[in-house]
C-alpha cells in the first residue's frame, strides 16, 4: 500500500444505497483513491434498518402457525462481520497506473469462489474499464483493518459491493476532471468507456494518460456516485473468470508453486493419532539421507520436521525417523464413544409427548474433513528481527498476530502475504501450516516451504464435527403446533478471530453463559418453516480434536434435519412434500425458488422403481435457495444422482456465471457429505488417509443433467458461497429415502 | 547422482536424480515445472496427470528413470505457444475453474480421454477419476462434450 497521508481534499459524500462512504486520495504518484464508512452507524439497529432485506413476512398461508421471527431475521452472521469491518479507515485502494492498469487491492481470499472476478466487474463497471485491464491482488495481512480481513460467512460480496463502487466510481469522476481539465471542456460533458474518458468531439484519452494528473484531483467536477442498478451492464452478466487462463495453462501460483529464494522443502512426521506427540526421536539414519539439510522437532512436540533438497527426499527422511510417539488425548475413543457422549450432552425436548399427535426423529453426521485440493502449504522466511510468510488464509491478521506472538516479534515486523488457495471450504481460517513453518524457518535458521501431505491433512487436519440431532414436530388437525431441535456437536474452533470481530460489533456473543459457537449459532442457525412454537437449542461436546467451520457451518447438518424432518411430517399428515413447504414458507422469494425449481424440475413426474425425486430448500445470508435431485437408488448401496434443478434468489448476482458455480459445488458438496464421505474416528485416530478411503464426489457421482435458475435481481447481493450446501444436501437425502422407501438416519449413508 | 535425459514438453532435458524419485518431484523441485500439483502422491486424486509418451499417467508414481527417453508432456507444453489447445479453449468458454488446482490434472486427462475416444459418451466420461473439490465436474463433463463437437483438430 503506497499513500499514507490524506490529501487535504474534500471527500466525495458518496450515498451508496444502505451505507455512505467517505472516498479521498491518497498522496501516490499516480491516481489512488480510498474510502472509508461516512459515520459510524450508533447502533447495529441503526445500521440494519435501512437494509432492504425481507423482513420476516406475514403468515401469508392459510394452514400454518407462525413462529417467531429468529435472530437471523432481525441480524445475521453478516450483518455483525459488516458492522465489525466498518469504522476501519483505508478500507479499499484503488490505483490506477500509468500503464493503465485499475488495480484494487482485495483485503480478502480467493480460494475459487470466484471473488476476485466478482470484484473486477464491480470496478470496471463504476469506472466503465474494460474487464482485462483491472488487476485485484490479494492485499498482505493489512492490521489497520482490524476486522475486515476476514474471508468467511458468505459475506465477501455482501461486505464488499457498496465500498468497491464507492471507491471506483471516486476515482471515474477523477479521471473525469483531469481530462476535462487537460482539454479545457466541461467535464460533465465527457464520458468513459473501454478504460478511457472520451470528449464530445471524439478525442479520447486513455486512463493511464490522466493517471498522474487525476492524483492531483481533489475535487472532482463530476459526481462520484456509483451508477444505478438499472445503468449497470457488466455487473449482472454472466462474466468468465479472471484468472481463467493462467489456470488452464498452469500458471496459476498457489503457496507451493512459489520459488522464494532458499526456501527448501519441508514435511513434517506426525503421530498416529490426534494431537498425539513425541516421546522421543531418534534422527541419525535420516540426517544422513541423501538432499537432507536437518531435521528440526517442532516446539510443541507435535512432530518432527524434515528440510531436504526436494520433497521427495524429505519425505524418505520423514519416514527413516525414529520417533516414539505418546499417544493423544482421544486414544480411548473410536466414533461409538463419541456418538454416546453427543447423544447425553443433547438438551431434552420442552414438549413431552403425551397427549399430542407427533413426529420425533435422531440424526448423526460423521466428522467431514474439509480436503482442500491443495493441502496446507506455507513458506516463510524468519530471521532474528523480522519474518515474512506467503501462504492462502482467510484470516491473514489473526494469523500475523499469532505468528508474531510465536516468535516474540513485534506484529509489524512479520509480513504475510495472501497467495490465492486451491481450495479452503472454512479449512484456510486457520492457520496451522503457517505457524509451523515459521517455527521451523527460526529453529532451522533459513528459509521453508512447509507442506502437510494429503495423509497429514486427513489425519491431524480439521474436520466438520460430528453431531446428534434430536427432533421432535407436534401436530393436530393437519397443523404443526410446535417444533423442537437439539443439536449435539463436538466443539467447533472458532478461534480464528471471529469472536473478537462479533466483539467489536456490539455483540456480546460470549455473555449470559453463551459459548461462541452458541452466538454463531443465533446468528446463523433460522427455521424458514412456520411451524407454530419453535425452539432449536446447541450442546457442544468439547474433545481435544482439530474441528472448524466447514463450509454452511451448522447449517450444513441442522437445516439438513429440519428438511429430512419437513418431508417426514408431510408424509405423516399426508401432504406432498413441495406443498407442505409451500405453505409454510414466510417470504416470496422463498416460494418463487421453490415454485421454480418444482416446475422446471417437472416434480411428481413419474419415476421408475428405486428411482425418485427430492427436494430442498435454504434461507441464509439474506439469500435462498431451492435443489430439486432425482436418484437412481435401484442399488442402495451405490445411489447416483442424476439430475439436478437449483433456483436461487441472492437479491442480486454480480456475476450469475460464478454464482451457478458455487451452487453446482454444493449441490457436489451434499452428494458427497449425504451420501459417501466422512471420516471414522478409530481409537483416537482418523481411520481415511486420502482420496481413496475419503470418498468425495468423483465425475461417476456427478449428476449429467443440472439446471441453474436464477432469480432476477430484487435487491442487494446476499451471500452465496455457503448458501446451496443445506438446500443440496438435504435434497439427495430426501430423494434416497422416498427412492428406497427407507428413513436415513446417519450420514454419510453409504460409510 | 544418476542422470536422466527425457524430453519435457518438446525439449530435452538433462537432470540428475536418484533413479526411484518420482517425476512429480522431479519437476517440481528440480526443473521448476509446477503446473502438475501435489494432492496426494500416490497416484488417488490425479490432480499431477501429465503425459507420458501422449498417454495419461501420474507422475507422482513414476520413477524419473522410467521416463528416460520419452516424451513427457505438461500442462505447461499443451498450448502451442500463446495459441491454446482445443481443450483449453473449451475449459475456457465453460469457465470450468473454481479454485484451478486439480484443473492441470483434468485438462491433461481431458485431452487424454479424447484422444482415445474422440466421441465419449456420458459413461466415458464418468470413468474419469480426478477428483475435484470444488465440484466443477458438470462443467467438466460440459466442457469435453464441446471440445469433442469441434472436432479432432489440433489434438
Amino acid at each position: 500500500m503506497k499513500g499514507q497521508a490524506i490529501s487535504t481534499s474534500t471527500p466525495d459524500r458518496a450515498s451508496v444505497g444502505r451505507r455512505r462512504f467517505l472516498t479521498y486520495l491518497l498522496a501516490a504518484p499516480t491516481l489512488t483513491v480510498a474510502t472509508r464508512l461516512a459515520a459510524p452507524p450508533a447502533t447495529a439497529a441503526a445500521a440494519t434498518a435501512p437494509d432492504p432485506a425481507p423482513a420476516p413476512a406475514p403468515a401469508p398461508a392459510v394452514g400454518a402457525l407462525p413462529g417467531l421471527p429468529g435472530v437471523p431475521d432481525v441480524v445475521d452472521l453478516g450483518d455483525a462481520l459488516i458492522l465489525a469491518g466498518l469504522p476501519t479507515a483505508h478500507l479499499l485502494v484503488l490505483e490506477v497506473t500509468a500503464a493503465g492498469r485499475v488495480v484494487l487491492h482485495l483485503p480478502r481470499a480467493e480460494v475459487g469462489q470466484g471473488l476476485t472476478t466478482a470484484v473486477a466487474m464491480l470496478v470496471a463497471e463504476e469506472l466503465d474499464a474494460r474487464l482485462e485491464d483491472v488487476d485485484v491482488p490479494l492485499s498482505d495481512a493489512r492490521p489497520d483493518l482490524l476486522f475486515n480481513q476476514l474471508t468467511g460467512g458468505s459475506n465477501s460480496v455482501r461486505s464488499l459491493y457498496d465500498p468497491v463502487r464507492a471507491v471506483a466510481a471516486a476515482a471515474r469522476a477523477r479521471l473525469v476532471t483531469a481530462a476535462a481539465r487537460r482539454w479545457d471542456l466541461p467535464a460533465g460533458s465527457l464520458r468513459t468507456e473501454d478504460t478511457a474518458v472520451l470528449a464530445p468531439d471524439g478525442r479520447r484519452a486513455g486512463f493511464g494518460s490522466l493517471a498522474v494528473a487525476a492524483a492531483a484531483v481533489t475535487v472532482p467536477a463530476v459526481p462520484a456516485t456509483p451508477k444505478p442498478p438499472g445503468q449497470q451492464r457488466l455487473v449482472g452478466t454472466p462474466t468468465g473468470r479472471i484468472d481463467a487462463r493462467d489456470i488452464v495453462t498452469g500458471r496459476a501460483r498457489y503457496a507451493g508453486d512459489l520459488a522464494v529464494p532458499g526456501a527448501v522443502p519441508t514435511v513434517v512426521a506426525r503421530p498416529p493419532t490426534i494431537n498425539g506427540g513425541v516421546q522421543s526421536f531418534d534422527a541419525s539414519a535420516a540426517r544422513g539421507m541423501p538432499g537432507v539439510l536437518a531435521v528440526v522437532p517442532l516446539p510443541g512436540g507435535g512432530g518432527v520436521a524434515v528440510l531436504a533438497e526436494t520433497f521427495d527426499q524429505a519425505l524418505k527422511a520423514r519416514d527413516a525417523l525414529q520417533v516414539s510417539w505418546r499417544p493423544g488425548p482421544l486414544a480411548d475413543l473410536s466414533d461409538a464413544g463419541i456418538r454416546s457422549r453427543l447423544r447425553a450432552a443433547n438438551l431434552p425436548f420442552l414438549v413431552p409427548p403425551l397427549l399430542t399427535l407427533h413426529v420425533d426423529a435422531e440424526f448423526d453426521f460423521a466428522f467431514v474433513s474439509h480436503a482442500p485440493m491443495e493441502v496446507l502449504t506455507a513458506v516463510a522466511d524468519v530471521r532474528p528481527d523480522r519474518a515474512e510468510l506467503w501462504f492462502s488464509s482467510q484470516s491473514p491478521i489473526v494469523a500475523q498476530q499469532a505468528v508474531a506472538a510465536e516468535l516474540g516479534l513485534p506484529q509489524d515486523a512479520v509480513t504475510v502475504h495472501v497467495v490465492r488457495g486451491g481450495g479452503s471450504f472454512g479449512r484456510r481460517l486457520f492457520f496451522d501450516a503457517a505457524l509451523e513453518a515459521a517455527q521451523v524457518s527460526r529453529a532451522a535458521g533459513r528459509p521453508v516451504k512447509l507442506m502437510w501431505t494429503r495423509n497429514d491433512d486427513m489425519r491431524h487436519g480439521r474436520m466438520r464435527p460430528a453431531g446428534h440431532h434430536r427432533i421432535r414436530a407436534t401436530h393436530a388437525l393437519g397443523q404443526v403446533l410446535t417444533y423442537e431441535h437439539r443439536v449435539a456437536t463436538v466443539r467447533t474452533d472458532f478461534r480464528h478471530g471471529l469472536g473478537e470481530a462479533l466483539t467489536a460489533a456490539g455483540f456480546a456473543v460470549q455473555a449470559g453463559g453463551l459459548s461462541l459457537s452458541q452466538g454463531f449459532f443465533l446468528l446463523t442457525e433460522k427455521n424458514p418453516y412456520q411451524l407454530g412454537v419453535t425452539t432449536q437449542l446447541l450442546a457442544e461436546v468439547p474433545l481435544d480434536m482439530p474441528t472448524g467451520s466447514w463450509r454452511s457451518v451448522y447449517s450444513g447438518t441442522v437445516r439438513v434435519a429440519d428438511e429430512i424432518m419437513m418431508d417426514e411430517i408431510a408424509r405423516t399428515l399426508g401432504q406432498d412434500p413441495v406443498a407442505f413447504r409451500r405453505a409454510r414458507l414466510g417470504s416470496a422469494s422463498a416460494r418463487a425458488v421453490l415454485d421454480t425449481v418444482a416446475a422446471e424440475g417437472r416434480w411428481g413426474r413419474p419415476m421408475p422403481a428405486g428411482h425418485a425425486q427430492g427436494v430442498g430448500f435454504h434461507e441464509e445470508h439474506r439469500s435462498c435457495a431451492a435443489y430439486l435431485v432425482e436418484i437412481d437408488a435401484t442399488d442402495p448401496a451405490q445411489p447416483r444422482v442424476t439430475r439436478a434443478v437449483i433456483a436461487a434468489d441472492v437479491g442480486r448476482a454480480v456475476n450469475p456465471r460464478g454464482l451457478e458455480a458455487q451452487l453446482t459445488g454444493a449441490l457436489i458438496d451434499g452428494i458427497s457429505v449425504i451420501l459417501q464421505a466422512g471420516n471414522h474416528i478409530d481409537r483416537g485416530a482418523v481411520r481415511e488417509g486420502s482420496f481413496a478411503d475419503f470418498r468425495y464426489a468423483r465425475q461417476q457421482h456427478s449428476p449429467p443433467v443440472v439446471e441453474v435458475h436464477l432469480m432476477p435481481p430484487s435487491g442487494p447481493p446476499g451471500g452465496a458461497g455457503e448458501l446451496g450446501v443445506p438446500a443440496a444436501s438435504a435434497a439427495v437425502a430426501n430423494a434416497y429415502a422416498r427412492a428406497t422407501g427407507r428413513s436415513p438416519r446417519s450420514f454419510p449413508i453409504t460409510f | 547422482m544418476p542422470s536422466h535425459t527425457f524430453v519435457l514438453n518438446g525439449r530435452p532435458v538433462t537432470v540428475d536424480a536418484p533413479d526411484d524419485m518420482p517425476l512429480l518431484w522431479v519437476l517440481r523441485d528440480k526443473l521448476g515445472v509446477t503446473g502438475p500439483k501435489y494432492g496426494c502422491g500416490v497416484g488417488v486424486c490425479r490432480a499431477c496427470t501429465s503425459h507420458l509418451d501422449g498417454a495419461e499417467f501420474q507422475p507422482c508414481t513414476v520413477a524419473v528413470k522410467d521416463c528416460a527417453g520419452r516424451r513427457v508432456t505438461t500442462i505447461e507444453g499443451l498450448a502451442d505457444g500463446e495459441v491454446l489447445h482445443p481443450v483449453q479453449e473449451a475449459w475456457l468458454e465453460c469457465d470450468v475453474a473454481q479454485c484451478g488446482f486439480c484443473q492441470p490434472g483434468q485438462i491433461m486427462t481431458a485431452v487424454a480421454l479424447l484422444r482415445r475416444t474422440p466421441a465419449p459418451t456420458d459413461a466415458d466420461i464418468d470413468q474419469i477419476q480426478n477428483i475435484c473439490r470444488c465440484g466443477t465436474y458438470p462443467r467438466i463433463r460440459e466442457a469435453i462434450k464441446r471440445a469433442a463437437a469441434a472436432g479432432p483438430a489440433g489434438r
